[in-house]
């Protein structure tokens, strides 16, 4: 059978995510590769910017409409989904590894009876097949796996694939109605967390630690952040001991994130740490303790006290004219 | 109301990975395996949801005679039966989760708890899979969770924020840090379940449809520079952040 590839977009409450850019650039590469069809496909109520999907080659884009499609419903999204692939006989299936992608990635994986990889960081074709690879034990090792089955499933880790400015998209867009959708799982309400920018979606962390001696001292993280739009983070020891949430928390049995920047701060390093933060692209460590694994994996490191170093690290970025990093992956709302 | 929770037996997150000879799979020597941490969010929900409804806590858990060490702890914890399905071989997670189902159909459970993800091969999928195969609701990755007769709400994580999520039973509900607090087995515990029988069972085999190229370690990072040891560095740090690695 001649591949397929379907790229599954993302948005919340009718607002198009980045992510969509990121796989729509990526499925397009592929099909280049694999020398075969793409089109795109989203769950939707009345999107207005679907034309700013960037125009990264795909000429086919379906709105799967419903008007309670703005919030997310696993059940009647798998439903709707399954039929459109099995509707334009798609069989290469990509979706964002988001909240929202690996929740529905498996249902629809299991519906179509096709094997899934998923949090995919790279794509590689052989043979007319896929080799993906994928980071296992938080990024401790990497997998490299082919799918035999005829549908393929994949989840595509967000901030791996650049896709570049969008531009204006001349997509041929298909709108499809779904009149009786199955809701028998739905979000009925959703709770943004305030004013929050969300670890997982940060290009900036500023990260705490243990250094931080109590909750109140994270004043000094938050100030840090502040001043680079960037998202707080948290080492599991100091979330276990409830001076922050766990959302927060980053490493093993928290998130694994890959940032551009990482600044850890009074974090030692501790292994479980280290396998969720390790493929941030530039890691800064400012620690009192010099032989702390953590500077094994810094980028740059200041050996001192995270109370004199980091005020002075903030007053330095405000007097200092530097470009503040767009918080673009802060969550649409 | 009789639940059931699967659990996976994983290398404990303190190990440090070696790749084995064939480069396909990790090597064993030293690793220590341990309950998988988001399984343990699971047994506590079930045991608290048996607490209030009343009704039966099975464990249910899929590899070789090592998981019974998993199974113990869970038995500990207060589940009332322990299922070891056993299997040697490797797995992708579409085989297990139609094992799973088999088993939970067999049980007759209707309702299910899994950790989110199990730490070794971190898919936070099976949940999904397996309610699908049965045709079950599933809420994924959940903080809070509450039932009522049939009536489940449930929130779960998502990026920045909490997504309130209504459905009904049958269904699994894959569990996250934060749901809860899981209690440690008490002495009581420990001697109850070192009585209890595991049941063991051949897992039904499925055919995987992924297969492993290879495994490889990432490449490793460079130790960078240490600037300095007082908030002198600071000037230097920022004009490398800005001029070297071009971050801010």
């Amino acid at each position: 059978m001649a591949n397929k590839i379907l790229v599954v977009l993302e948005q919340r409450y009718n607002v198009i995510k980045k992510i969509s850019n990121e796989i729509s650039k990526a499925g397009f590469e592929l099909s280049q590769k694999l020398n075969c069809e793409v089109e795109a496909v989203i769950n939707g109520g009345e999107i207005s910017d679907l034309n700013k999907i960037g125009n990264y080659g795909i000429k086919k884009i379906t709105l799967l409409k419903n008007s309670e499609f703005t919030k997310y419903s696993p059940s009647a999204f798998s439903k709707s989904l399954t039929e459109f692939i099995n509707e334009i006989n798609a069989n290469i299936i990509l979706f964002g590894n988001t909240s929202l992608g690996k929740d529905l990635a498996p249902r629809i994986a299991a519906r179509l009876d096709a094997g899934i990889a998923v949090d995919v960081i790279k794509i590689e074709t052989s043979e007319n097949n896929i080799i993906a690879t994928r980071p296992i034990y938080a990024g401790k090792a990497l997998v490299d796996i082919k799918i035999n089955s005829e549908k393929k499933v994949f989840t595509i880790r967000p901030n791996v694939f650049n896709p570049g400015e969008p531009t204006e998209n001349n997509s041929e867009i298909i709108v499809k109605g779904i009149s009786s959708p199955d809701f028998s799982t739905k979000v009925v309400e959703v709770k943004k967390a305030e004013g929050k920018l969300d670890v997982a979606e940060a290009s900036i962390i500023v990260s705490g630690g243990r250094g931080m001696k109590e909750a109140a001292n994270f004043k000094l993280v938050e100030d840090l952040a502040e001043v680079l739009g960037a998202a707080v983070g948290a080492s599991r020891a100091v979330v276990d001991a409830g001076w922050r949430p766990h959302a927060e928390q980053v490493g093993q049995t928290g998130k694994t994130v890959s940032p551009n920047l990482y600044i850890a701060l009074g974090i030692s390093g501790a292994i479980q740490h280290l396998a969720g933060m390790r493929s941030s692209k530039c890691i800064v460590a400012i620690n009192k303790d010099a032989d702390a694994p953590i500077f094994q994996i810094a980028d740059y490191g200041i050996a001192g006290d995270v109370f004199e170093v980091v005020p002075a690290l903030i007053a330095e970025l405000k007097s200092n004219k530097f470009k503040k990093m767009p918080s673009f992956r802060r969550w649409h709302l | 109301m009789k639940i059931a929770v699967c659990i996976s037996h994983v290398p404990d997150t303190a190990t440090k990975i070696k790749i084995g000879s064939d480069a396909k799979s990790i090597d064993p020597t030293d690793v220590t395996y341990i309950l998988n941490p988001y399984d343990e969010f699971a047994i506590e929900e079930a045991l608290k949801t048996k607490e209030k409804f009343g009704g039966e806590v099975v464990v249910i858990s899929l590899g070789d005679d090592s998981n019974k060490e998993s199974i113990r702890k869970a038995l500990a914890m207060g589940a009332d039966n322990g299922i070891l399905l056993k299997d040697n071989g490797m797995r992708d997670s579409l085989s297990l989760s139609k094992a799973l189902a088999d088993e939970i159909k067999f049980q007759n459970a209707d309702l299910v708890f899994m950790g989110k993800q199990s730490v070794d091969f971190d898919n936070s999928i099976t949940g999904q899979l397996t309610a699908e195969i049965l045709g079950y609701n599933c809420v994924s990755v959940v903080v809070k969770f509450d039932i009522n007769e049939n009536k489940i709400v449930a929130e779960r994580e998502i990026e920045g924020g909490k997504e309130v999520i209504e459905t009904s039973t049958p269904a699994i509900i894959t569990c996250q840090k934060g749901l809860n607090e899981p209690r440690y087995a008490s002495l009581k515990g420990i001697m109850a379940a070192k009585k209890k029988v595991i049941e063991e069972k051949n897992a039904t085999s499925f055919d995987n449809k992924l297969e492993i190229v290879q495994m490889s370690k990432p490449l490793g990072k460079q130790a960078g520079k240490i600037l300095g040891n007082d908030s002198t560095a600071v000037p230097e740090l920022v004009r490398l952040l800005k001029e070297e690695a071009k971050v801010i």
